[in-house]
């Protein structure tokens, strides 16, 4: 098991009001699932990623990745863990700005501590999401679905054990949605494990399983039985 | 560790390079305030070095004697414009003696004033200076044209007047002056010399003065019995030390002055050695003081980066964020600001040296062209200071910014719209 949460809660203080925002929940991923975490705006789906990914803590409840206990860990040792086990991507790119492909792409590298050749793991990882015809480009330069693909490359460059992409197509027109729906269908093909989040049905349906959300409590946890696949015959040629 | 370090100027580099135009912004205070302070010192260092070469020229091997008592260091009161009288024509005399001061080759006394001088339609307002006949040994006066007067003139209230090279010119222009007549505060002297031109040294100009036997001036223009000032030549610059004693002991016995610790002597003696170290302690005083005003500037530069740091760090709170998600922690975005910040003002410190450096050339370089002896130095000193204070102010007020965008939660900053 990869992932296992039990009992987990989160609620934030905001001075006299106590806001909870997830109630106690209990589920598994296994390494090389794809699984969507569904819900409508509001539900915590994106709070239960950032403690999924380890950018926040939970309030109490337990949290093991890769069979250890990580609720227990500094905030040094986490943004290690993150470095080395975990990549994002986000809705909006999150790219630097005035910084070539190449160099977004190298970021979590050089807050790595044993690294090889930097340039040389970044172009690989950016030729496999087809974009190593960019690499020298700045990121105000290139579309919003080019950039989204630097982002999965970026998230990529470590070999994190798990990916998390939070509305991954939310931000990009249609076309630009389907090859990055593509790019993570094919991850996942590869062995990577990945985890969705978003508000739209149809886009979760491009996952594997589909865990439902609503009002900080799991409502539905399914298998997907008509997966959609993505196809964009441009993308790779 | 080093390559650590090296991978943090790399991050900073990349991030000061995407920013540009703010970077230079930044930068400005901390270019002024550094290149002022590069200015002052090296104009300060210019001008000083003008004024000890003047007095220098000079010569060494001169004492002056000063009415008035004086503490070691500091300058004697008369200096401040206050009249002591307690210096006279005697006393002047008493120091040629041989036996008094066996070194001393000449001496002169001076009373000093100001009057116009008038020949026919003609009038100048000019430095009046009474001397003694030693004054040509003394001083390395030379004469034009005519003679000095001398020593039994000097004692007759002689009504005989030797002008400054700039007096003869403003007054007879190219026309024979001596033997003419002049008329200085209602008595007529008769020109019986000119003076070669001889320019400004030690901050007295030479040339616009007139010269009248001293007691003439004391007791027909001025109606004094005192001395403003007494000037000895010595044989040897070796001999000043011992000279400086034996002048004060005659002094004291002119005075009666039993004391011989100097703490009742009404008179002050100075070497030219001891005037040049007095005018470097003023003249430092005075330089280090206006790099320390112009040093105030890279405070108010330090603010200036403190505020633009503060708000890049609030303009990048999502890449702070991001930098987090993907592994960065407390301390690897703590450095990068701090170092962001030193570069900066690093950088603009360097700046600031060097265009410091070119404006104190070009000042030395005009100052040359109008005929000063004006030195360029830009010490070492003030370089390496430059470069630690405004890696310091870096330091400093880089602090604080990259402190708050260290703390910032990764997902607080990633929500940041």
């Amino acid at each position: 098991m990869l992932i296992k949460v039990e009992d987990l809660k989160k609620e934030y203080e905001t001075g006299e009001v106590v806001t909870k925002v997830l109630h106690g929940l209990s589920f598994g991923i296994q390494a090389g699932e794809f699984v969507a975490i569904m819900g409508p705006s509001g539900s915590g789906k994106s709070t239960l990623m950032h403690i999924l990914g380890l950018l926040e803590r939970a309030t109490s409840g337990h949290y093991a990745f890769g069979g250890q206990d990580v609720t227990e860990l500094s905030d040094d040792e986490l943004a290690r863990w993150r470095n080395k086990k975990i990549g994002f991507v986000f809705q909006s790119f999150n790219l630097l700005k005035r910084t070539t492909v190449l160099e977004n792409v190298k970021l979590p590298l050089t807050y790595a501590k044993n690294k090889e050749d930097i340039n040389e793991s970044a172009r690989k990882v950016l030729a496999s999401v087809g974009l190593s015809h960019r690499l020298n480009y700045y990121t105000n330069q290139i579309s919003g679905g080019e950039k989204q693909r630097v982002a999965i490359a970026r998230a990529l460059v470590n070999q994190p054990a798990i990916i998390f992409a939070d509305e991954p197509t939310g931000n990009l027109d249609s076309k630009s949605g389907v090859q990055v729906m593509e790019i993570l269908q094919r991850l996942n093909m590869a062995g990577n494990t990945i985890v969705l989040v978003t508000h739209e049905t149809y886009t979760s349906e491009h996952a594997k399983r589909i865990i439902q959300i609503k009002d900080g409590y799991i409502t539905d946890d399914y298998p997907v039985a008509k997966r959609r696949l993505a196809h964009d015959g441009e993308l790779l040629k | 560790m080093i390559k650590r370090a090296k991978r943090s100027i790399i991050i900073s580099l990349t991030a000061l390079l995407a920013n540009k135009g703010r970077s230079f912004l930044t930068m400005l205070g901390i270019i002024i305030g550094v290149g002022a302070v590069i200015i002052i010192m090296a104009v300060g260092a210019g001008a000083q070095s003008l004024i000890l070469a003047q007095v220098a020229s000079l010569g060494t091997n001169l004492i002056g004697i000063l009415p008035g008592g004086s503490d070691e260091a500091g300058p004697p009161s008369s200096m401040m414009g206050i009249v002591i009288t307690t210096l006279t024509y005697e006393d002047a005399m008493a120091l040629k003696d041989k036996n008094n001061a066996p070194n001393i080759i000449d001496v002169v006394a001076y009373s000093k004033g100001v009057g116009t001088v008038s020949w026919r339609s003609n009038s100048y307002d000019t430095n009046l200076s009474g001397c003694s006949s030693g004054f040509l040994v003394v001083e390395d006066g030379e004469i034009a044209n005519g003679r000095f007067f001398n020593e039994p003139e000097e004692r007759s209230l002689a009504r005989v007047v030797v002008l400054g090279h700039t007096v003869k010119q403003e007054l007879f222009g190219d026309s024979e002056a001596v033997g003419q007549r002049v008329k200085i505060k209602k008595h007529m002297f008769e020109v019986i010399g000119v003076m070669k031109e001889r320019g400004t040294v030690a901050m007295q100009d030479y040339d616009d003065q007139v010269f009248l036997p001293i007691k003439t001036m004391q007791k027909q223009l001025e109606g004094v019995n005192h001395l403003g000032m007494i000037r000895v030549k010595v044989d040897n610059e070796s001999n000043v030390e011992q000279t400086i004693i034996d002048i004060k002991a005659t002094l004291r016995e002119q005075h009666d002055i039993a004391d011989q610790s100097g703490k009742n002597d009404d008179f002050t003696v100075r070497s030219a050695a001891e005037a040049l170290d007095m005018i470097t302690t003023v003249t430092d005083a005075l330089k280090y003081f206006l790099a320390a005003m112009a040093a105030l500037s890279l405070i108010v530069g330090g603010i200036g980066i403190m505020n633009i740091m503060l708000m890049s760090v609030t303009e990048r709170t999502r890449e702070i964020g991001l930098r987090k998600a993907v592994g960065a922690n407390n301390a690897n975005i703590m450095s990068q600001f701090l170092l962001e910040a030193i570069v900066v003002t690093l950088l603009g410190g360097i700046i600031g040296i060097i265009g410091g450096s070119i404006v104190a050339f070009v000042i030395a370089y005009g100052a040359r062209f109008l005929g000063y002896d004006w030195a360029f130095i830009i010490s070492p000193l003030s370089v390496i200071v430059a470069v630690f204070v405004s890696s310091l102010v870096g330091l400093v007020f880089g602090l604080y910014p990259a402190l708050k965008a260290s703390r910032l939660e990764p997902v607080a900053a990633l929500r940041y719209e």
